[in-house]
């Protein structure tokens, strides 16, 4: 583990500014606030420019000798290709709306991450090289020359923004620094400035099909692994088809949640929901991944990842996509797909096989979201559900950015929480739905080195779930996002000990009655159900 | 700094016509400067309009503020999160006229015990920058009496509203108050809040400093020189009908000043943050429908050479393992 201070100082935050104008303030890389760059070798295979070995606190980045022409002219090509991303640079009024609206901010007091000062750290190379005024007046109108320390101040900082657009919701201009955080990425892409948690995951996605670098026998073996613990958990055996032409429906879901803990309870109540339904379903090792990292790292790469998909489908012949829970997957999916790889004319408007309704919304991309998908059965009675089954569950429902600010989705999965439990609690008004709080974690920082700093990220959302843990003896934070999963149990374990964490659907899998099921005795987790803790296996 | 430069630069806006009118150059900044101010504020408005839209919106990124459309029997949010042109009109009518997302504004507590972070309703820049852009607008309108024969009915009922409380005489404008209350703020708030002190820039003070200065010798013109307004508006007439020429009668120095600064205000306008009255418009958070899932949202520079890894570089890769598994492949071993 790494080492990082305990809450009682870590909490020790201080809002108030320096006096010194940041741009004369040095940036300092110290351990837990930064992320390591991306190894040299998966650079090499993703094509991506200056591979070579280096880290943060070097003096000397071996940045390419005219790194300054490559950047700047990087920079002309994106303010040509997005609306968003000139408009962003010319509006911004500095009315510190969006100041404290970052949980960077929040829980480190850093002024840097002010999301305005965040963009502030580009605008002012955007003035200092294209506004003849802002470049006599120099620093009074907060223009600079790209140097050095401009690139590493660059790299600190938006790889300390997770993209949640929390900022954007009250930009009163509707300014979004995670657009201006992806530019930002882009230009560090050009002088080989990026980290590896990133680009490792998107270069496994690219050849395995997942982040993790399943290959396609591992990812069969685990998936028959959790079908005997369902097995063993229900007496039923569920045989999922793989990679199957023909069928209906094609699901994609994020690979952590087939590989970690508590991830793996979701995907065993995907297959009881599936096996439930006795639905025409095909699960597919090629695209085996829902996640996507380039969102994070570019747009090609973006596009070139998510284009599995499609293909996916139309190689199997299946008529639409299922989506598993996941968060920037979503974002993906809802703002990027069908502009990107559609239009997907060979699927058909998704409908569901057992109540019949018309997915209107998914009109266009084809790709359905399974909290709706499950709304709408639960909504027509088709789920033969035991909620008590969830009764030691006290839950409350993390909203994950990319759903909510990026989609909207906020019903759909509290209508299904609140039918497979029976003890559900929200977190206080200004910390859910479209203004609910990052995990610390989101595009592409949860990696280890960087605890601290997510810990910190992460003050806001836990010390919501420690206010509902108090007040109203909350044991589970539910969500529907792998990197959630992921990130939030080490956030609970320190700002909210006591708060385990839970997929949606890992809920609806211990409520489901299999027809022919043994009697349970434990929940997917094989912790004894309520009144069963007596039980002999 | 940034402040006392900002603060500088309006003084000397307002000392030089006023020493320059004395000094008999009153047609300079009686008529050549006003022109001169109204060509490039046109000029300068257009071209960054056009500049910005000539980028075009390659992905459908609306900021969503409320819940979807998606189940019949779920009830969504038109106007936070639209999916069609109406609900972004709704959208754009609210941001604009009320501004919407600043009246979602909070602030942030932390409390040590507990601990607790805590958030508050914070409204104080929402009122004011709503009471600074409404009286703007009025003024703006009021004026209007300068440059038209006759004077418009609307004119007149925005000077009756604005008069309702019928002070003093001349009689007092509610909202030359209001406005300088409203700017005052916005200033303080820089001054005195350390964040936005923090973020401030000279380009944030200047037209603060350039707005009181517009307001306070308007304020003087009317209530304590009271200027001649007949000559005035002979003046402004000559403007706008393309005849200009300096009235007969004598006008206040004061007026010259005024003028400058408002001349000044426009010609700095295209090239500054104020732009931000048209950028709003065109904001892809703010004016996009949320609607890629359902339509094709068309991307101009789309790149359909990008590929995904094919399944069979993938299968070739793996095919041996895929088999041993029993998963299905394309191509026999
Ligand atoms: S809220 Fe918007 S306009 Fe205000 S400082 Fe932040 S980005 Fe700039
Ligand atoms: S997108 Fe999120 S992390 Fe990034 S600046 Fe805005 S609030 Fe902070």
């Amino acid at each position: 583990m790494a080492k990082y201070p305990p809450p009682e100082e870590l909490i020790k935050i201080n809002y108030t500014t320096p006096v010194k104008s940041w741009m004369d303030t040095k940036t300092a890389f110290k351990p837990g606030n930064f992320s390591y760059p991306g190894k040299p070798d998966i650079l090499k295979y993703l094509g991506m420019p200056n591979p070579r070995e280096w880290t943060p606190t070097d003096d000397d980045w071996k940045l390419p000798p005219d790194w300054q022409r490559i950047v700047m002219e990087k920079f002309r090509s994106l303010l040509k290709k997005y609306r968003s991303f000139k408009i962003f640079m010319d509006i911004c009024v500095r009315c510190g709306a969006c100041a404290d609206k970052c949980h960077f901010f929040i829980g480190g007091g850093d002024p840097k991450n002010m999301p305005v000062l965040r963009a502030e750290l580009l605008r002012s190379i955007y003035r200092g090289e294209f506004s003849a005024a802002a470049k006599v007046l120099g620093k009074l109108a907060g223009a600079r020359k790209l140097e050095e320390d401009v690139i590493k101040e660059w790299f600190l900082y938006f790889y300390q923004c997770t993209e949640c657009r929390r900022c954007s919701l009250f930009c009163p201009y509707g300014i979004d620094t995670a657009e201006i955080t992806m530019m930002a990425r882009e230009l560090l892409h050009e002088v080989g400035c990026n980290i590896n948690w990133i680009l490792e995951p998107a270069a496994n996605c690219n050849r395995t099909g997942n982040h993790l670098g399943i290959q396609p026998h591992a990812y069969k073996d685990m998936m028959d692994f959790l079908c005997d613990d369902i097995e063993e958990i229900t007496g039923k055996r569920i045989r999922p088809n793989v990679n199957k032409k023909g069928c209906e429906i094609l699901f994609i879901t994020p690979s952590g949640d087939i590989f970690a803990d508590p991830g793996i309870y979701t995907y065993m109540g995907y297959l009881i929901l599936f096996e439930h339904l006795g639905l025409d379903v095909t699960w597919s090792t090629y695209a085996s991944e829902g996640g996507n990292f380039g969102l994070f790292t570019s747009d090609k790469m973006m596009k070139k990842l998510n284009a599995k998909m499609y293909a996916e489908a139309e190689r199997l012949g299946a008529k639409w996509i299922l989506g598993g829970e996941c968060g920037h997957m979503w974002r993906v999916i809802n703002q990027y797909m069908s502009t990107m790889n559609g239009p997907a004319d060979f699927l058909e408007t998704p409908v569901s096989p057992i109540t019949g309704t018309k997915f209107d919304a998914a009109a266009g991309t084809k790709m359905l979201h399974i909290a709706e998908f499950t709304a709408d059965l639960i909504k027509h009675g088709k789920l033969n559900l035991d909620p008590s089954r969830n009764d030691n569950f006290k839950t409350t429902f993390h909203d994950s950015c990319n759903p909510a600010r990026g989609m909207g989705l906020f019903e759909e999965p509290r209508y299904v929480l609140k039918n497979v439990c029976r003890y559900f609690y929200e977190m206080p008004e200004n910390t859910i739905r479209e203004q609910t709080f990052c995990c610390g974690g989101g595009a592409g920082l949860n990696n280890e080195e960087f605890t601290e700093t997510r810990l910190r990220g992460g003050l806001p959302r836990g010390n919501a779930v420690k206010y509902v843990r108090d007040r109203h003896g909350v044991n589970n934070l539910a969500c529907v996002c792998a990197i959630d999963r992921a990130t939030l149990p080490p956030l609970c374990d320190y700002w909210a000990p006591g708060v385990g964490v839970s997929g949606l659907h890992e809920l609806v899998g211990n409520a489901i009655i299999l027809d022919g099921e043994k009697k349970r005795t434990t929940d997917l987790r094989q912790n004894p159900l309520p009144g069963m803790e007596d039980e002999e296996e | 700094m940034a402040a006392f430069y900002s603060f500088l630069a309006v003084l000397a806006l307002i000392v030089i016509p006023w020493l320059g009118v004395g000094m008999g150059m009153g047609a300079l900044f009686g008529i050549v400067l006003p022109y001169i101010a109204i060509i490039i504020f046109m000029v300068g408005f257009t071209m960054r309009i056009v500049d910005w839209a000539k980028s075009p919106v390659p992905f459908c990124i609306p900021t969503t503020g409320g819940q979807q459309k998606s189940l019949p029997w779920i009830k969504n949010s038109p106007w936070d999160n639209p999916y069609d042109k109406k609900g972004v009109f709704m959208r754009m009518v609210l941001e604009v006229l009320c501004f919407r997302s600043l009246f979602r504004n909070t602030s942030v507590k932390l409390q040590q015990e507990g601990p607790k972070v805590g958030y508050s309703s914070e409204k104080s820049l929402w009122l004011f920058a709503l009471i600074f852009h409404y009286c703007f607008l009025l003024i703006l309108v009021r004026h209007l009496r300068f440059f038209m024969a006759p004077v418009p009915y609307p004119v007149h009922i925005a000077e009756f509203l604005d008069s309702i409380l019928q002070i003093g005489l001349p009689v007092m404008y509610q909202s030359d108050a209001l406005i300088l209350a409203g700017l005052l703020f916005l200033l303080a708030r820089r001054v005195f809040d350390g964040k936005v002190r923090y973020i401030s820039l000279m380009q944030d003070y200047f037209p603060l400093l350039l707005l009181v200065g517009i307001v306070v010798t308007g304020i003087w013109m009317r209530y304590v020189v009271k200027v001649d307004v007949i000559a005035v508006k002979e003046l402004a007439m000559g403007i706008v009908t393309l005849h200009p020429h300096m009235p007969k009668a004598a006008i206040d120095p004061s007026v010259y000043a005024h003028l400058t600064l408002v001349c000044a205000l426009f010609i700095y306008f295209p090239f500054s943050k104020l732009m931000h009255m048209g950028g709003v418009f065109l904001s892809p958070t703010r004016v996009a429908p949320n609607m890629s899932r359902r339509a094709m949202w068309v991307n101009p520079w789309n790149d359909p050479s990008i590929k995904p890894h094919s399944y069979a570089a993938y299968e070739d890769d793996f095919r041996e393992k895929m088999i041993e598994a029993g998963l299905p492949v394309d191509k026999q071993a």
